[in-house]
């Protein structure tokens, strides 16, 4: 995996998932090595997403490598008209590592094609996001001590949700049983659901997030936007019917955690927050050290 | 009978070169840009709505002293999966074969996706064909898929 760019979730085999995974414990024990000091990371965000940028550059930090880049890109050359080829062209000659996000589909598969160092995709618009997959993979190994055997519930927007539809992927190398909670409209696509089958696995589709209170070990909250209705009135429907509160999780099971890939709206009544079931914020720390682990595995020191 | 001794005659008319027969009627002038004709110096003779027993009506291109690479043959694939390569040596018939999907597609077809990188910077468009038949195919870099309703040659 050394010198290997990150692009997509299928880049990695199970194999290299569980590998990052291992990685990512020993850097919770001891999150401060000086590791990476002879490195530099560069962390080009062409569009701003402070969480994925400042966990990228903690875990950078924490293991002692110097960090370069921009944060949006109106403080960099592409204000100017530089090209995408360009802008990676000059940076690779001062880092050993790219991490970037930049709203256009398949911008990091380009980049990593141009690089010389290899480049770790923080999103490329609405197509991947694999550090946020393996964030989640770890939460989830983490709170259940395992990843075979698990009822996992999706809810909220499928359709469009990218998070969704790589961890579905990824969790298909696993023993899952799939709970599918959404408004009809926003239904998980066809040719995720044909990748469970061709699996092995079953999913179960739900339009009532109550059904699957008590069966689930994890369950995955999204927002639902109303950009994503062609029918307003459709919108205002389902909006209140997928937010999770205390109440509804009276009879969950005692292990079941809640993981959101943040920011929230409104999906999650803030009462959710102090019961033991609430993890979103502890998963959002967990993405340290997956990124300390991806960091140390291609810069190959670890 | 009448039509198979015409086609035959069309089939010949050139001395070496390739003719590229059975293409849908509606097809020819893309085959042409795809095959870039447009710039050849040779002699090409280009009919269409010609009688075609087999798809109703067809078009025909000649080439003269033009032989095409399977590579670049193939292509023609994704707007003439009908289309039959004949090439011709000294008037006679050496080879004819029927044109086939490639597994991968570089650079003529655009991109479905309006947010795909390949449509907004100067970027050589790749797709792998996953499906041959049903003709959808993956971009190599947004992984969205282009099926054959909205195939647009670049």
């Amino acid at each position: 995996m050394k010198n290997r760019s990150l692009i997509s979730i299928n880049d990695y085999t199970k194999d290299e998932y569980l590998k990052i995974l291992d990685l990512a414990e020993e850097f919770e024990k001891n999150p401060k090595q000086d590791l990476l000091n002879k490195y530099v990371v560069a962390t080009l965000f062409f569009e701003p997403s402070t969480r994925t940028r400042l966990s990228f550059e903690s875990a950078a930090s924490q293991l002692g490598a110097k960090v370069i880049g921009f944060s949006d890109a109106n403080s960099s050359s592409v204000s100017k008209g530089e090209s995408l080829k360009d802008t990676i062209l000059t940076v690779a000659n001062y880092s050993d590592i790219i991490v970037m996000r930049h709203p256009k589909e398949g911008s990091a598969r380009f980049a990593s094609e141009v690089s010389k160092v290899p480049v770790i995709n923080a999103g490329d618009g609405g197509n991947q996001h694999p550090t946020q997959c393996l964030l989640d993979l770890y939460s989830i190994r983490k709170t259940q001590g395992k990843l075979d055997g698990l009822n996992i519930a999706f809810v909220g927007d499928l359709k469009y949700g990218r998070t969704v539809h790589s961890l579905v992927m990824a969790l298909c190398n696993f023993d899952t049983t799939f709970h599918l909670v959404s408004p009809i409209e926003l239904k998980l696509p066809s040719y995720v659901k044909m990748h469970i089958k061709n699996n092995n696995l079953s999913y179960f589709q739900y339009t009532d997030l109550n059904d699957v209170m008590e069966s689930a070990d994890i369950i995955y909250m999204t927002r639902i936007q109303r950009e994503r209705f062609s029918d307003p009135i459709e919108y205002e429907k389902v909006k209140n019917a997928y937010i999770l509160t205390a109440e509804m999780m009276e009879h969950c099971k005692p292990n079941m955690r809640v993981l959101h890939p943040l920011p929230r709206v409104n999906e999650i009544n803030e009462n959710v927050d102090s019961t033991p079931q609430a993890y979103y914020f502890t998963q959002a720390l967990n993405g340290v050290f997956v990124r300390q682990a991806l960091l140390a595995t291609i810069l190959g020191v670890k | 009978m009448e039509s198979k001794i015409r086609k035959e005659l069309v089939v010949s008319a050139i001395e070496n070169g390739t003719v590229i027969d059975h293409i849908p009627a509606k097809s020819v002038f893309r085959v042409v840009k795809m095959l870039n004709l447009e710039q050849t110096e040779g002699q090409v003779t280009i009919g269409f709505n010609l009688e075609s027993k087999k798809y109703g009506k067809k078009g025909i291109i000649k080439a003269s002293n033009q032989f095409f690479e399977n590579r670049d043959a193939n292509k023609i694939a994704l707007i003439a999966p009908t289309a039959t390569l004949i090439t011709i040596k000294n008037y006679e018939v050496v080879e004819k074969r029927q044109v086939e999907v490639p597994d991968t597609i570089e650079q003529f077809v655009k991109c479905v996706n309006p947010n795909c990188i390949t449509n907004s910077q100067h970027i050589t468009t790749r797709f792998n064909v996953i499906d041959k038949l049903d003709l959808k195919l993956q971009c190599h870099y947004c992984e969205k898929i282009t099926g054959k309703n909205n195939i647009e040659i670049l």
